[in-house]
């Protein structure tokens, strides 16, 4: 195993460390959104799954 | 009458203070988004080594999570955020070179460019559009973030190609989500401060650009 890989993993152990606490109170703080809230979410990204599946047509 | 003028005129400050971190956001993002191609094409040139990605992600992380935020509401807080964004585009070149190798890669390339110029344009204009607060969002984005960042951990040591497509295609939606979570908060005064603001969707960019470029590159490639 090379260095870069070791280097690599602790700096993502480093990044989901910091992240964590965020992630935490993130969870506890974040309003419930409806299901109308979240079809609105689903949409745009129903398109973006569409148009990268045009995109590796296009490669 | 007199009533509605009156909503109207206790809006309008904070409409246009709203509006003004939309448009200096809009405008910071742009200049180092072009400041970062710049430093892209320098390291191009260069020719630097594949470990000066890894060495300018995790300078410019560090720089951007410890030093950026105790600077943000300073003139200071600008340039810091020219060399975050800098030190990304410079760690970028070493990647662009290796695809831009590949017998298509100037396709690969410009099609992952321009794919996440229309998504980032194409969920701005629909946050823009329809003023939706995705405040809802965060949490969800935040936890899926930590187990993309988890499975990215793994695959470190497991290097299975399919679960690496896997990630990065999360990676967009992660991003995408952030995209509508991030511009929705600028425009409800959630954040009043442009150069954070510009931070988190530039570093958005950065990855639905190289997550689209590795899945371009995998679906793509004749090797």
């Amino acid at each position: 195993m090379d260095w870069m890989k070791i280097f690599s993993a602790l700096a993502l152990v480093m990044f989901i460390v910091f992240l964590f606490p965020r992630a935490r109170d993130m969870m506890k703080n974040t309003p419930k959104g409806s299901s109308s809230d979240w079809m609105s979410f689903v949409i745009p990204i129903i398109a973006i799954v569409l148009f990268i599946m045009l995109l590796i047509q296009l490669v | 009458m007199n009533q509605n003028y009156s909503a109207v005129a206790q809006r309008s400050p904070s409409a246009l203070a709203t509006s003004k971190v939309l448009r200096n956001t809009y405008l910071l993002l742009s200049l180092t988004l072009l400041f970062s191609g710049f430093t892209a094409v320098i390291s191009m040139a260069m020719n630097m080594p594949p470990m000066t990605y890894l060495i300018s992600v995790i300078g410019a992380m560090v720089i951007a999570m410890f030093v950026l935020p105790r600077f943000a509401n300073s003139t200071a807080g600008i340039g810091i955020v020219f060399l975050v964004t800098g030190m990304l585009g410079f760690g970028l070149g070493p990647i662009l070179s290796m695809y831009a190798a590949l017998p298509n890669g100037g396709n690969i390339i410009m099609l992952s460019l321009g794919g996440t110029g229309v998504i980032f344009m194409g969920l701005s204009a629909y946050v823009l559009a329809t003023r939706k607060d995705f405040s809802f969002l965060g949490g969800f984005l935040m936890v899926g973030f930590l187990l993309v960042l988890i499975a990215a951990l793994a695959n470190i040591f497991l290097a299975i190609p399919a679960m690496s497509l896997m990630i990065s295609a999360v990676v967009i939606m992660i991003m995408s989500g952030f995209i509508l979570y991030d511009t929705s908060r600028i425009i409800h005064g959630g954040e009043t401060n442009y150069v954070l603001a510009t931070i988190g969707l530039y570093m958005t960019i950065f990855n639905i650009f190289i997550s689209l470029l590795q899945i371009l590159g995998i679906m793509g490639g004749d090797d």
